[in-house]
C-alpha cells in the first residue's frame, strides 16, 4: 500500500492533495506540519558499504520441511558489538526468512515486509503470501535497488512450504537468487556447505537429523569464523507450524587451542 | 597514502580497504548451440557460481520462450534472471497482440534492441538463441552484451565459450581442414558432438560443470534431455 | 431547512444565514439510509455489529462486507455509502501504515483517529469536493489502554463513546444499548446483545433481508481485530431470532 515508496515522505492520496502523516491543508497549500516538507536528502547517496554487519545465515532442506540458523551478533568492524541480533523472522504460517549482511538493511526490509503482511491480513480473504513470491519480491527489490548502485548489502534466504512441497532459496545483494536444498552464505559458503551437501548425498534428512547437521555448521563455523557468535538462533517450517526458537548457546570448549601453531 | 592522522571513520580501519559497490558478478556457465537442416540443439551446464564457490549444481540456464525458440544465457546471473524475466513478458504481449507466437528472427531482433537499450549500464549476459526460423530451419543467434547480434550455424557462449568456439570450427565449420566435403550435419552427430564438448569444457573450466541441459527444438517440439558432467 | 433552495446548499465552503453548511447536512442524511451500525466497548474490548440491507437476491452471501481491518489491532465498521466508506477504510490503513513505519509500533487509536477525522473534516472545507457520506466506527484493545472506541461523522468531528450506533434505527438501537451496564460485560456477552439488538431494531417491513455482521477486538483475541468465529456468530444470532421471536409474541399477547 502507502509504505513501498520513500517512506520519509510518503506520496499524497492524490495529485497535490494530502499526505499519510501531514495535516489536511488542501489543496496545493503545504502544511508546516508532517513529512511533505522535509525532503530527505539533496544530494544522491552512490554505493554503500555495510556498517552493523551479521555473518553466515544456513539454509537446509529436510523431507518435510526447511530449517534455518544464524548467529545473533551484530559485527562493528572487528568490533563485536550487538549481541542479539535476531536474524530468523517468521513472515507468516508458511515463510521463515534468515538475513545476513547489514543489519540496518535488513530490519528495514522486514518493516516492508511485516506491513505486506498487514496488508493482506487487512483484505482478509485469508489468503497467504507463498514463499515462492516473497522470493521473487526480494529478488526484484534487491536487483533495483543495485541498478541504482544503492545496494540492500544483504544475503536473504527465504524456507518454506509451496503448495505442501519444502522451498529453499536464497537472493544476495545483486539480485542473484537460486533454489538450492543446501544454502549457506557469507564464509558459511566455505564451511557449511560441504559438511551440507556431504550429509544430504548420505541419504535423505528429516527434521531431526537436518536440526542436528546445522547445530554442528554453527558450532564449526563458531571455532573458525571470526565474526560467528556463541549464541545462534534455529528456525524450522513444516506445514503444520512454522517456528523461530529461542537462541541456544554453543558448548565451546577452547582447550585444545594451544595445539594449534601458526608458523 | 593516508597516514594515520587521517579522520576515518571509526568503523573503517586505516589500512583496512573498502571495495566499492560492483553491481556485476561473473556465475559462470557455458552455452552450445547448433543448428541443423531442420532442426537447433542447444545446452548449457547447470553450474551456478562465484568465484571459488558453487551456488548450486543445478540451475537451468535455457529459456524456453515460445515452441520454437530457446534461449540459452550465462553470466551475470542477476541480470540474465531480469532479462529472460522481461523477454517473457514481451514475448506475451506479442502473443496477445498478434495472436501468434514471435518466429526466432524476431525474437533475436526484440533481444538485441533489449539489450542495446541497456548500452550505458548493459545486461552482463552472454546470449545464444536457438531454434527454428520461418521456413523451418535451424538457426543460432549470439550476441555480445549490448546487443550486437549474428545469425550462425554453430555457437558456444559463456566461460568456456572461448575454448570451445574453435573446436566447432573445426568440426562443424570444417575450418583448417583440407580433402573435406561439405554435408548437412545429422541431428545425432550434433548432439553427441555438444557433449563430448562440454566434457572437454569441464575439465579445463572450473566454471563449467555438474551437469548438462540439452534441449532439441524440431518442428514436432522441444525435447529434453540430461547429461552428467564432473563435479569437481 | 429555510434555506434549502436559496443557493447555500451546492457548496460545502459557504456558510448560510443562519450559519449552517447544508452540504455537510446532506451528507449526515446520506448516512441514516444506511443499515444501522452499532459498536459496544465493554470491560475487556469492542464489538461490532452491522445490519448489512441486501438489496438483491443476487449478491453472494459475504459480498460487499461493511467491517473492515485498518491494521492488526483496529476495526472499522461504516454506515453509508459504501464506496466513500472504502475509500475512508485506505486512508486509515495508510495512516495506520505511515504511523507504524515512523514510530515502529501500532497507532493507537487516538492518534489514528484525529488523523482520519482530519482528512474527513477536510472534506467540508472546499467547494471542488464534496464531503464524505459515511460515519465510521472505530475500535481496538491494547494491554495499556484496555477497549477504545471512536466514531467520526462526515462533519469530522469524532467522539470516543461506550456505545454507539448509527444508520436507519440509531434510536431505537441506542435506547436498547443504554439499557446494557457496558463497562461490566464482556465481549462473549456483548456479542449476543449486539445481535439481538440489530435483530430488534431491523425493519422487516421496509428492509426484506439483510446480513449480520459480527467482529470483535479484545483481551481474548490478544487485541486483533477479528469477524466474530462462526461458530459464537450463529450461536448469537440464533439468540437474537429466539429474543426477537418472543418479543413478537408478548407484543401479540398485549393486543
Amino acid at each position: 500500500m502507502a509504505f513501498m515508496g520513500d517512506f520519509m515522505s510518503p506520496a499524497p492520496f492524490w495529485h497535490n492533495g494530502p499526505s499519510p502523516g501531514a495535516f489536511y491543508n488542501f489543496p496545493a497549500n503545504p502544511s508546516s506540519f508532517g513529512s511533505v516538507n522535509h525532503s530527505v536528502q539533496e544530494f544522491k547517496a552512490h554505493s554503500a558499504a555495510p556498517i552493523t554487519t551479521t555473518t553466515t545465515v544456513i539454509g537446509v532442506k529436510f523431507d518435510k520441511g526447511c530449517v534455518i540458523a544464524a548467529d545473533t551478533l551484530g559485527s562493528y568492524g572487528s568490533l563485536a558489538r550487538f549481541r542479539d541480533c535476531s536474524r530468523v523472522l517468521k513472515v507468516n504460517d508458511l515463510i521463515l526468512l534468515g538475513s545476513g549482511g547489514d543489519y540496518a538493511d535488513y530490519q528495514y526490509l522486514k518493516d516492508i515486509i511485516e506491513q505486506k503482511i498487514i496488508d493482506e491480513q487487512c483484505v482478509g480473504d485469508g489468503l497467504q503470501l507463498k514463499p515462492r513470491s516473497l522470493y521473487c519480491w526480494l529478488t526484484r527489490v534487491l536487483y533495483n535497488k543495485r541498478s541504482k548502485m544503492d545496494p540492500l548489502w544483504n544475503n536473504y534466504i527465504v524456507a518454506g512450504i509451496q503448495d505442501g512441497e519444502p522451498f529453499l532459496g536464497a537472493v544476495d545483494k545483486l539480485g542473484t537468487a537460486y533454489e538450492d536444498a543446501a544454502i549457506a552464505t557469507g564464509l558459511g559458503a566455505y564451511m557449511a556447505t560441504p559438511l551440507i551437501r556431504d550429509a544430504i548425498d548420505n541419504g535423505p534428512l528429516n527434521e531431526e537429523s537436518a536440526k542436528a547437521l546445522v547445530r554442528k555448521c554453527m558450532e564449526v563455523l563458531y571455532y573458525r569464523d571470526a565474526r560467528a557468535f556463541a549464541r545462534y538462533q534455529l528456525g524450522v517450517v513444516t506445514a503444520s507450524k512454522v517456528v523461530v526458537e529461542e537462541p541456544t548457546e554453543i558448548k565451546h570448549d577452547w582447550s585444545l587451542a594451544h595445539m594449534v601453531h601458526m608458523k | 597514502m593516508l597516514g594515520l592522522s587521517e579522520n576515518f571513520p571509526e568503523y573503517a580501519l586505516p589500512g583496512g580497504k573498502q571495495a566499492r559497490f560492483e553491481p556485476y558478478a561473473d556465475n559462470g556457465g557455458s552455452i552450445v548451440a547448433i543448428a541443423g537442416e531442420d532442426y537447433a540443439v542447444i545446452g548449457a551446464d547447470t553450474r551456478l557460481s562465484t568465484g571459488f564457490s558453487i551456488y548450486t549444481r543445478e540451475q537451468k540456464k535455457l529459456f524456453q520462450l515460445s515452441d520454437r525458440t530457446v534461449l540459452g544465457a550465462t553470466g551475470c546471473w542477476c541480470d540474465t534472471l531480469t532479462l529472460t524475466r522481461l523477454l517473457k513478458a514481451r514475448m506475451q504481449m506479442y502473443e496477445h497482440e498478434h495472436n501468434k507466437s514471435m518466429t526466432t528472427p524476431a525474437v533475436a531482433q526484440m533481444l538485441s534492441t533489449m539489450l542495446y537499450y541497456k548500452r550505458f549500464f548493459p545486461y552482463y549476459v552472454s546470449n545464444v538463441l536457438a531454434g527454428l526460423d520461418g521456413d523451418g530451419k535451424g538457426c543460432v543467434y549470439s550476441y555480445d552484451p549490448i546487443g550486437h547480434c549474428e545469425r550462425s550455424n554453430y555457437r558456444a557462449g559463456g566461460s568456456a565459450g572461448a575454448q570451445l568456439q574453435p573446436l566447432l570450427d573445426n568440426q562443424i565449420g570444417l575450418k583448417n581442414m583440407q580433402n573435406v566435403t561439405e554435408a548437412p550435419l545429422p541431428r545425432e552427430k550434433a548432439l553427441a558432438l555438444l557433449k563430448d564438448v562440454f566434457i572437454s569444457a569441464a575439465e579445463r573450466d572450473i566454471y563449467t560443470g555438474d551437469s548438462i541441459y540439452i534441449l532439441i527444438i524440431t518442428a514436432n517440439g522441444i525435447q529434453e534431455e540430461k547429461f552428467e558432467l564432473r563435479k569437481d | 431547512m429555510s434555506s434549502i433552495g436559496t443557493g447555500y446548499d451546492l457548496s460545502a465552503s459557504q456558510f448560510s444565514p443562519d450559519g449552517r453548511v447544508f452540504q455537510v447536512e446532506y451528507a449526515a442524511k446520506a448516512v441514516e439510509n444506511s443499515g444501522t451500525v452499532i459498536g459496544l466497548r465493554g470491560k475487556d474490548g469492542v464489538v461490532f455489529a452491522v445490519e448489512k440491507l441486501v438489496t438483491s437476491k443476487l449478491y453472494e452471501p459475504g459480498a460487499n462486507k461493511r467491517i473492515f481491518h485498518v491494521d492488526e489491532h483496529v476495526g472499522m465498521a461504516v454506515a453509508g455509502l459504501i464506496s466513500d466508506a472504502r475509500q475512508i477504510v485506505e486512508t486509515a490503513r495508510s495512516e495506520a501504515s505511515n504511523y507504524r513505519s515512523q514510530y515502529g509500533i501500532p497507532v493507537p487509536l487516538k492518534y489514528l483517529n484525529e488523523r482520519v477525522s482530519m482528512y474527513m473534516h477536510a472534506y467540508t472545507l472546499y467547494s471542488a469536493v464534496r464531503p464524505y457520506g459515511c460515519s465510521v466506527v472505530m475500535g481496538t484493545w491494547t494491554d495499556y489502554e484496555g477497549p477504545q472506541m471512536y466514531m467520526l461523522d462526515p462533519s469530522g468531528v469524532s467522539f470516543s463513546y461506550f456505545g454507539c450506533a448509527v444508520g436507519k434505527a440509531k434510536q431505537a438501537a441506542k435506547t436498547e444499548i443504554e439499557k446494557l451496564k457496558l463497562s461490566d460485560m464482556t465481549v462473549k456477552e456483548l456479542v449476543k446483545e449486539a445481535a439481538r439488538i440489530i435483530y430488534i431494531v431491523h425493519d422487516e417491513l421496509k428492509d426484506k433481508q439483510f446480513e449480520l455482521e459480527l467482529s470483535w477486538v479484545s483481551k481474548g483475541t490478544n487485541g486483533r481485530h477479528q469477524m466474530v468465529p462462526r461458530e459464537v456468530a450463529s450461536e448469537a444470532e440464533n439468540l437474537a431470532k429466539q429474543a426477537l421471536a418472543d418479543v413478537e409474541d408478548s407484543d401479540d399477547g398485549d393486543m
